[in-house]
């Protein structure tokens, strides 16, 4: 092969900065062929995707709420990757947490209750979430059962559960037995923040505390060393006499606490209500964000806001230049690879293999 | 309390419910046994749902417009090598995290088999011929479970057959492994561990792109977005479940297809349980499998390839 | 850091080409129309239906109208956001066609007064927001009928995605009619819990056919079932869109939904300015159910179903007529008169005498 990667010797800065608009450079190129066969104009396509949602106040608060859950559940889920613990189920945890929280503002619908019902509700979200993403840590712990598979299976299993609950006990009474339950008490949702411009809410600022808290978790504390340690050497881990098995417990039941909060805002606040809608696969996008951000606090939240931004800038595509979703889906796809691929280039580079075999000594 | 037992007796050791089991769990078989390859050299490709559906459109467009299944077949399969090229070049390539790669080849691959299919949607094929022998097929109990099945159904028995060959028997299959195992030693060795990876990537590919294309020409003679419905990812869990050994693949795939089967036939039969509880089934039964199975290997550390997921960048 | 700079410039040039380019001026003579799907149009199914009606309206008011559509909207928190993008590119009238959608697009009814909006199936409405559905079980009743007179087993297979009202209502029809012909026909009932996965729906076909039926209907998108009854070698009804082509043999007819007069109607009524907020229910009469062919079926059996169908539309025959009678034997109450009236319908959750199974989340 004439062409190498090889380590860098230090992590590139120049790269790490230019990184990203490289790879929207690329994407931008791929894009203009892409569009040009099927006879769009490409900068309406790359002005539609990356910048019009920046424009307006409405779509910039979209942004905000979309990557909302994608942070929150991501910055969890940091915390089992880094230690190579694999979370697959997020997405099950997110549920669950939807499901505990929303019991109150069930129970407690109609009824005149302070709003201390909200703050109950978050708690018990977290709770639920982290309870549940408990249940493939300890199959890993005492049964060394693998937790990508049992934590992917309980994800269909919360899914149907959630089913069960608004089809039946929790079914709104004025309902006309659809599948939902009431509208939630003001008591018992998140209002907006900028009444009248946008949908974003408080969840936001939560979000954005819990980063901060991670990354102080993951910085300043014994346990994040340890983290951060059996990830990057588990024998000499081991050797210290850390305890791998309470850090797999640890980690799930954190990032199955911060799923099932994102889980409870997102019902509470820009949803409403309980439903079998509100499984979206925030669970499964997260892990994208998760990677796309480096696995750091402040690298996913950055990471989720730019892939909010695709999200809301392919609705906008779908609407204005009457693409088919799935070309949206296309387009995110190869702007990860570049991304991806972009980013493997801070740490190695690319070299052309010099033809060292000429250049043999010439002794006999 | 009797009755229900003799009738669900009955119903699970009926020669139509093996059948529909059997068609039922081939995709998950075919799937997965590309990925256990795969995962066996070290590389862990999560874009198998991107693969599956890509196979899936492809193979129904292939059929559809040269009116052969084989090529149909090929079709499937060669789009799922292709796609798995992609995942192949960027993380053995340029050192790519394969968590996220594979994530992100399955979002292409939904988007990429959306549009490809999207002039096939309602129009239909003749699905794939079934086997039918003069006097085999016609034997009662097993006739046409062994000898009525179509082509797809035999080459993924054959295919994780001749995978345990390969895997345990061949030298070749010796090196994969090692490779999986431990990639400094194997390249200390001299072997050449990305190319292996690659050849396993893109076999892996090509299985997956042919179960995805088992569905749209065999199973449901159709093309509807987004018809793989998740298999890839139960096929993922498969080859975790199976601890990475072909003889468990095979379990686990007839197992989780035969509690699907189950969680639906019971339905009639008004045992009183809630339609999704029968649903989840399946699910509860794999974890619940795994679990026992795990127990009495004890815990002696992860049955995985101790190189999965990790990076490998040959020093000079 | 040369390299950064020439690619930022590079990015900001490309930026600032893009904003100039796009000054494009949009068309304001026409009336933009959106549409919001909860599922992909190639799902054969309640998406392409509706996806059909769009077609029409497009093609019978072209000089006046643009429409527009996004197709696979998550029922969850993005709904609100779809609807309301919407709304800020211009569109005036805008359907959302999935229930899952009745509380965002009342959120965003409630924010744009001036922008007229149409949710299908639901039961919320507002000032600028309308309902509309369609009466799905007057088909069933007909379907029902059908299958009483084609059944030698007696017994009926229903796939069923999940456990809502209008499929309950449609189940019950379907008995009622079934009933009316042959009071021995029994249901096998599967709840594939998906609207859509066709190896599933494959798989609940097979299984109700080793089971015993001879028939089969479905309340599920995808042609999966009509085919496996093809190979098979019995009958089925299709089920939204005529599914003929993937069982020639074996449909009998399919209750498809047809959306298009109704959308042509909306329209123009925006147009003329005469638009209010009603609450549509329509079925065979207006043409929003329509039957497919009769198929497959003898002489007399087709005579009959027409004979009902007619009866339907004339409005002599109700499928949920009274007396009925409930699966625990009681008599239900009978609001509308003679018959069930349309709230009885819309929240229906219960199964009529003669169903064995019980009724899901009760």
């Amino acid at each position: 092969m004439p062409l190498i990667l090889e380590r860098r010797a230090e992590r590139s800065a120049a790269v790490a900065v230019a990184s990203p608009l490289i790879a929207i450079a690329l994407t931008l190129v791929t894009v203009a062929i892409l569009f040009t066969i099927i006879g769009k104009n490409p900068l309406e396509a790359l002005y539609v995707y990356f910048v019009e949602p920046l424009t307006d106040s409405f779509t910039l608060q979209e942004i905000a709420v979309k990557a909302t859950p994608l942070v929150m559940i991501a910055v969890g889920l940091s915390l089992c990757y880094i230690a190579n613990i694999w979370n697959i189920g997020a997405e099950g945890q997110f549920l669950v947490g939807a499901v505990c929280g929303s019991w109150l503002a069930v129970r407690t619908n109609g009824t005149d209750v302070g709003h201390w019902v909200l703050v109950v509700m978050l708690i018990l979200g977290a709770i639920g979430g982290a309870l549940y993403g408990l249940l493939p840590a300890l199959c890993r712990v005492y049964f060394g059962a693998s937790e990508i598979l049992t934590s992917l299976m309980l994800v269909y299993v919360a899914d149907l559960g959630l089913d069960y609950m608004v089809r039946g006990p929790w079914r709104d009474p004025h309902g006309l037995n659809f599948p939902t339950t009431a509208e939630f008490d003001p008591a018992a949702s998140i209002g907006t923040l900028l009444e009248g411009t946008g949908r974003l809410h408080a969840g936001s600022i939560i979000t954005l505390v819990v980063v901060m808290l991670i990354a102080v978790l993951l910085g300043r504390t014994i346990m994040g060393f340890e983290i951060r340690l059996i990830g990057a050497a588990p024998k000499a881990a081991r050797f210290s006499g850390f305890n791998a098995d309470q850090l797999v417990l640890f980690t799930f039941a954190v990032s199955g606490a911060l799923a099932g909060l994102a889980g409870i805002i997102e019902v509470a606040g820009p949803i409403g209500h309980l439903d079998p809608g509100v499984a979206s696969g925030y669970g499964f996008t997260a892990i994208i964000v998760a990677f796309l951000g480096r696995l750091n606090p402040v690298g996913i939240l950055f990471a989720g806001l730019f892939l909010a931004l695709t999200f809301i800038g392919g609705e906008g595509a779908q609407i204005s230049l009457k693409v088919p979703l799935d070309l949206t889906k296309v387009f995110q796809g190869i702007l990860l690879f570049y991304v991806l691929a972009c980013d493997s280039l801070i740490v190695y580079r690319i070299r052309f293999l010099r033809t060292a075999r000429k250049a043999a000594p010439a002794h006999a | 309390m009797l009755e229900t037992l003799s009738n669900i007796l009955h119903l699970i050791f009926s020669e139509n419910f093996i059948l529909t089991v059997v068609t039922a769990s081939t995709p998950l078989l075919l799937a997965s046994s590309g990925e256990l390859v795969v995962e066996r050299s070290g590389v862990l490709n999560l874009g198998v749902e991107g693969m599956m559906i890509v196979g899936a459109a492809c193979g129904f467009a292939g059929a559809y417009l040269s009116g052969s299944i084989a090529i149909g077949a090929l079709c499937g399969i060669a789009a799922g090598v292709a796609l798995s090229m992609i995942f192949g070049v960027l993380t053995l390539g340029l050192a790519v995290n394969q968590v996220a790669t594979g994530l992100a080849l399955t979002i292409f691959g939904i988007g990429l088999s959306g549009l490809i299919g999207a002039k096939f949607v309602g129009e239909k094929i003749v699905p794939a011929a079934h086997l039918d022998l003069p006097v085999l097929t016609e034997i009662p109990g097993v006739g046409r479970l062994l000898f009525g099945e179509d082509a797809f159904v035999y080459i993924s028995v054959a295919l994780i057959i001749g995978i345990w060959v390969f895997l345990y028997r061949t030298r070749a299959g010796l090196v994969l492994r090692a490779v999986g195992d431990n990639h400094t030693s194997a390249h200390a060795l001299g072997y050449p561990v990305l190319r292996i990876r690659m050849l396993a990537i893109m076999f892996g590919g090509g299985c997956a792109g042919l179960g995805g294309a088992y569905l749209p020409l065999a199973y449901t003679p159709f093309f509807i977005p987004g018809m793989t419905s998740g298999r890839g990812w139960i096929a993922l869990a498969l080859v975790v479940f199976a601890s990475w050994r072909p003889a468990r693949l095979v379990v686990g795939a007839y197992l989780f297809g035969a509690v699907s089967i189950l969680g639906l036939a019971l339905q009639p039969l008004h045992l009183g349980i809630p339609q999704q509880v029968m649903n989840m089934l399946p699910y509860l039964a794999t974890v619940v499998v795994l679990v026992l199975i795990s127990r009495t290997r004890g815990t002696a550390g992860s049955a995985a390839p101790a190189s999965l997921g990790l990076v490998f960048v040959p020093d000079r | 850091m040369k390299k950064w700079n020439i690619f930022a410039i590079a990015v900001c040039a490309v930026v600032a080409l893009a904003v100039t380019t796009f000054g494009g001026v949009h068309a304001a003579d026409k009336l933009k129309i959106g549409f919001v799907y909860v599922g992909p149009i190639g799902d054969l199914g309640y998406t392409y239906q509706h996806e059909v009606g769009r077609r029409a309206l497009q093609k019978a008011l072209d000089d006046k109208v643009e429409t527009t559509f996004l197709e696979n909207v998550p029922e969850g928190a993005d709904a609100e956001r779809a609807i309301e993008q919407l709304v800020r590119a211009g569109n005036k009238l805008v359907f959302t066609t999935s229930f899952g959608f009745m509380d965002a697009t009342l959120k965003v009814a409630n924010k744009y007064p001036n922008v007229f909006f149409e949710h299908a199936t639901g039961f919320k409405r507002a000032k600028n927001m309308a309902t509309y559905a369609a009466r799905f079980y007057e088909g069933r009743y007909i379907q029902g009928q059908i299958a009483a007179k084609m059944t030698k087993k007696n017994v009926i297979g229903y796939i069923v995605s999940f456990p809502i009202p209008e499929v309950i209502s449609g189940i019950n029809a379907t008995m009622l009619g079934a009933q009316s012909v042959n009071p021995n026909v029994k249901f096998k009932i599967i709840w594939v819990n998906s609207w859509f996965d066709p190896g599933k729906e494959a798989d609940a076909a097979k299984t109700l056919i080793d089971q015993g039926a001879d028939i089969l209907t479905q309340h599920t998108d995808s042609p999966a079932a009509m085919q496996i009854a093809e190979q098979r070698g019995i009958h089925a009804f299709g089920q939204s869109s005529d599914m003929i082509k993937f069982g020639p043999h074996a449909q009998l007819t399919a209750d498809t939904d047809y959306w298009g007069d109704y959308y042509i109607e909306r329209a123009k009524l925006v147009l003329d300015g005469k638009w209010t907020s009603t609450d549509t229910w329509d079925g065979l009469d207006k043409g929003m159910v329509v039957m497919a062919p009769y198929t497959n079926m003898p002489d007399d059996v087709k005579a009959m179903a027409m004979k009902t169908e007619a009866a339907i539309k004339s409005g002599a025959l109700h499928p949920f007529k009274c007396p009925i009678t409930a699966q625990d034997g009681k008599a239900v109450e009978c609001k509308g008169g003679n018959r069930l009236d349309n709230g009885q319908i819309l929240s229906m959750n219960w199964y009529v005498k003669g169903i064995d199974d019980k009724v899901p989340g009760q």
